[in-house]
């Protein structure tokens, strides 16, 4: 990769450098702007009326009594957006076969999971909206429903979409090797193990939220959302509203938390944008904490047929796996929710050298809330049935787990190369990582101290992961299946008269420290302090077009784009400088706001922009100064940039109570250059804890007929400062070769690998008893029903 | 539907209004008052976002009714703010980077503040215990201790 050298060991370069993020003040005293701040003049409050089956006939919905309420304007059934909202359907033609019904925002004539939108009331205050809505008389008829994705295949299961036949949505086969061949021969041992991985959701603090504007006078719609990707939902409103896509205006400002919930199309969002043009005035719709946990989108879902056979030396000779995985009665749109299944066949085994791999997904529609796209996509799945399975295998031919991983684990060395699933890999680091961990964690201490305390009836367990993490995605992730979804980022950098920059990025904010990561690219590679340096995000109208904040790409995809652009517009004021010194580019840099020489500061750079700005006559006529740059980057050689990781778990059990308390947690990350560590360490933590929940303690409960029974704060357990250990991080950085910047992802490995290292150091705590748990979330009830005591 | 006329002083502005007997404190500040820096997480008593002072002590502003509060003085976050009150722990939340999308933070906020400014030890188990009432999705918590853990030990106040 050319470009720009030595950005890296600059004065003030920045990059590298925990620098605190300036837009915390304005969260920490109060200002920050999320969308329920928003009041406009006129506007009316959503609230929906949803199935309370998980299928239903909609025989009839008698709205008269909710119009008559106070404060009502206005009842919109599925019927009312018909010819309003064009319907969608959430397939990718590079998934292949991937088939999904048409999807309208209220429910039309059949209800398909509890939760689902049936209608819509408009008033004055929420309040009185949700008074009316519980007016709506709905006249419901509960049908046969499909709910349990293990059974929704069987052919006396209800067919959801009877135009399809069954409720089957795609299914893909991976078969490298001679899988079959490689289980048959008499030198392996073999381990085979159903793993189940429960529901889940983001709970992210802040719910679902959108407040949309249209103005008649000139067809324009202005959509305030608490989401991840405004461009995607341009495309999205002006295709299903009829709009021109320059008539509409997404805007994300600070959103509290997304973790992927926040990047898919939701029917209660489209209506709210639906009844906004219908209505000619602004409609506000803030999901409450019930609606949030039945409409979010769900995670995981799946059932794993898995084994593995390993030779003497502890080589794993081949995995063959089986995993069902259920989505809801529709595909989310416009990602899909094919995509985490695909992910789990790709990405299972990819740290590990392996020739015989055979790996079966099935997705299939269930009558449930629907299932798409969360942190750590397909991730935890993928870890938990390599890395558990060869815990597994360790076990049984008595070999040590982290002995075994090196003997399995790719050579650091040995990139460029590909996965037994095709993946293309480089710039790994498998082995170095773990070499870090162990002697981070002081592993051999930690087991004399397990054997010492069992001894005691104590039961500790260690387990690890080792994993690689899907980053800085290129448009063979979405774009190439006719998504409206970039892989490419834009940035721009422009000097204000005042010599400060101001910068705007098509990547996101979500609290990660985008603009702050951006800020210090800017500021470092152009060479003003960083306090010179404002930034904007999530804005349709005045940001560059780009994908936005999804798949740990803002800071390699986006960081890079802001870095070609701050370089390029350097390059520009080096050559005006130039000019008006009268010397020569070369020999110019610009350091600390100024444009300085071998013998130090010659010119401020708001001299410079000032004359450029106001006294343009002062330069040479065919001089055409452009204090404005703008560049986009996009990942072109590889399909993904991956990075790689390994952790380690540490658990006590309480055999008794068959509660889990996770004593210790280490992550090592290599996830490239590392441009904020305080930052990278505080996503690889919060990742860690959002894995832990998973693996212990989240999980959405449903009743066999499709009810979600803890759809409460209370009920849905998330985890608490308590629980959680202080988790110790350290990186080893292998910059990627693909981009200057060199950084990669690092938002989701957390996630993605704690589920895995957990449940391996449970097994292990647990395996002296003669008990093993292959599912998620690992409840003291599941725990204790593994020991054989409940 | 019944209303009554109540006065809440909210950072030392007396607010004066008619509200629904159902309406909660932190709709009252955050509509009434326009003071939006108090969030709303699950309106159930169980996340903490909404947590505001009420003459004194911490309060879930979603459990409270704007009547039951009439007559009280109530800070919020933007009144710690106007004031100065915790601006230690604030510096110690930005340079441990405490808060990601900071949509937990108010409430975050009151509750380090109530630990530090009675009393409480350096001690991490307790710390954790204090804030276990606030929910924070992003962080891990890791940082929040961190960050009070270090303004305790400064040993100059919140
Ligand atoms: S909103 Fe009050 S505790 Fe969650
Ligand atoms: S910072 Fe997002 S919930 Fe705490």
């Amino acid at each position: 990769m050319t470009g720009p050298a030595l950005i890296f060991d600059k004065p003030n370069a920045y990059i590298g450098q925990s620098t605190p993020r300036a837009d915390t003040n304005r969260l920490l005293e109060g200002r920050g702007r999320f969308v329920d701040d928003i009041q406009l003049p006129r506007m009316l409050h959503a609230a929906f009326l949803r199935s309370p089956y998980a299928h239903a006939e909609i025989r009839g919905l008698d709205t008269s009594a909710a119009k008559a309420a106070p404060g009502v304007v206005r009842v919109l059934t599925g019927a009312d957006l018909e010819g309003v909202v064009e319907p969608y359907v959430g397939v990718l033609t590079h998934l292949k076969g991937l088939r999904s019904a048409p999807q309208m925002p209220l429910a039309v004539d059949r209800a398909r999971w509890q939760g689902e939108p049936l209608a819509m009331v408009l008033a004055r205050s929420r309040a009185e909206a949700e008074d009316a809505a519980a007016l709506i008389e709905a006249d419901l008829d509960p049908i046969p429903a499909a709910c349990d994705a293990e059974t929704a295949l069987d052919p006396d299961a209800p067919v959801i979409h009877p135009e399809f036949g069954s409720n089957l949505a795609w299914e893909r086969l991976v078969d490298v090797g001679d899988v079959d061949a490689a289980f048959a021969r008499d030198d392996v041992q073999v381990v085979s193990r159903t793993l189940r991985f429960g529901r889940h959701t983001g709970v992210t603090l802040e719910t679902r939220a959108a407040v949309a504007e249209y103005d008649p006078s000139e067809d324009r719609l202005t959509f305030h959302y608490s989401g991840q990707a405004p461009h995607m939902m341009q495309f999205i409103f002006a295709k299903h509203l009829g709009l021109a896509e320059e008539n509409v205006r997404v805007v994300a400002n600070d959103v509290g938390g997304s973790f992927g919930i926040k990047i898919h199309t939701y029917g209660d969002e489209v209506a709210t944008a639906a009844a906004a043009k219908l209505l000619g005035r602004p409609v506000k719709f803030v999901a409450d904490r019930y609606e949030s946990f039945l409409s979010d989108i769900h995670a995981r879902d799946h059932v794993v047929e898995a084994r593995m056979a390993v030779d003497k030396a502890g080589k794993i000779v081949a995995l063959d796996f089986d995993d069902l995985t259920g989505i809801g009665p529709y595909s989310m749109y416009p990602r899909t929710s094919a995509i985490e299944a695909n992910q789990v066949l790709n990405l299972t085994g990819a740290p590990y050298d392996l020739e015989n791999y055979r790996a079966r997904g099935r997705v299939v529609f269930q009558n449930k809330n629907m299932m798409c796209q969360y942190r750590a996509v397909g991730h935890p799945i993928a870890m938990a049935i390599c890395d558990g399975l060869l815990e597994d295998a360790a076990a049984k031919i008595g070999m040590d787990v982290v002995e075994m991983r090196r003997v399995n684990l790719m050579r650091d060395d040995s990139y460029p190369r590909a996965s037994a699933s095709g993946m293309k890999l480089d710039d790994l680091s498998h082995q170095k990582a773990l070499n870090v961990l162990v002697e981070t964690m002081g592993y051999d201490a930690l087991r004399a101290e397990q054997a010492e305390l069992r001894a005691r009836g104590v039961y500790r367990g260690i387990g690890f992961v080792s994993m690689v993490e899907v980053t800085n995605p290129s448009p063979m992730f979405y774009g190439i299946g006719g998504a409206p979804i970039a892989s490419q980022d834009g940035a721009t950098v422009r000097l204000d008269a005042g010599g400060g920059l101001r910068v705007s990025s098509s990547v996101t904010e979500q609290g990660q420290g985008t603009n702050a990561i951006l800020a210090q690219i800017a500021a470092g590679v152009f060479g003003v302090p960083i306090e010179r340096v404002t930034v904007t995000t999530g804005d349709t109208d005045t940001v560059p077009y780009g994908g936005g904040t999804w798949a740990s790409r803002g800071a390699g995809i986006g960081g890079e784009a802001m870095l070609q652009a701050a370089h390029a517009l350097k390059e520009q004021v080096l050559e005006v400088a130039a000019v008006m010194l009268q010397s020569d580019a070369a020999t110019l840099d610009i350091q600390n706001g100024s444009v300085v020489d071998g013998s130090g500061a010659r010119m401020t750079l708001s001299d410079l922009a000032r004359t450029v700005y106001y006294r343009g006559n002062e330069l040479p006529s065919d001089l055409k100064p452009e204090l404005i740059a703008t560049r986009h980057y996009r990942v072109t050689d590889f399909p993904f940039v991956f990075t790689n990781g390994a952790m380690a778990a540490h658990v006590e059990v309480d055999t008794e109570t068959g509660l889990v308390k996770v004593l210790n947690f280490w992550a090592v990350e290599d996830c490239g250059r590392v441009i904020n560590p305080k930052l990278v360490d505080e996503q690889v933590r919060g990742g860690v804890v959002q894995g832990i929940g998973g693996a212990l303690y989240e999980e959405c409960i449903y009743s066999e007929d499709g009810q979600l029974m803890n759809a409460t704060m209370a009920d849905y357990l998330v985890p608490m400062a308590v629980e959680m250990p202080d988790i110790v991080v350290r990186h080893v950085e292998t910059p990627t070769k693909t981009s200057v910047l060199g950084a990669k992802g690092a938002g989701e490995a957390g996630t993605g690998g704690a589920p895995a290292a957990v449940m391996n150091a449970v097994n292990d705590a647990l395996r002296p008893l003669g008990a093993t748990l292959w599912q998620m979330p690992m409840t003291p009830e599941r725990i204790l029903k593994a020991l054989g005591k409940v | 539907m019944t209303t009554h006329d109540i006065t809440i002083t909210i950072n030392g502005e007396a607010i004066t209004a008619t509200v629904p007997a159902r309406r909660n404190l932190v709709d009252f500040i955050r509509q009434e008052a326009g003071l939006t820096g108090s969030h709303v997480g699950c309106e159930h008593g169980v996340c903490g976002a909404c947590t505001v002072e009420v003459n004194g002590t911490p309060v879930r502003g979603c459990l409270m009714l704007a009547v039951q509060a009439d007559g009280a003085h109530v800070t919020t976050v933007e009144g710690l703010a106007d004031t100065g009150r915790g601006h230690r722990l604030r510096a110690a939340f930005q340079t441990h980077n405490a808060l990601q999308c900071g949509f937990c933070t108010p409430g975050m906020l009151a509750s380090a503040l109530e630990y530090v400014e009675g009393g409480g030890t350096a001690d991490r188990t307790a710390i954790r215990e204090h804030i276990s009432g606030n929910y924070c999705r992003c962080t891990g918590y890791q940082a929040i201790v961190d960050a009070i853990v270090e303004v305790i030990e400064t040993g100059e106040g919140a």
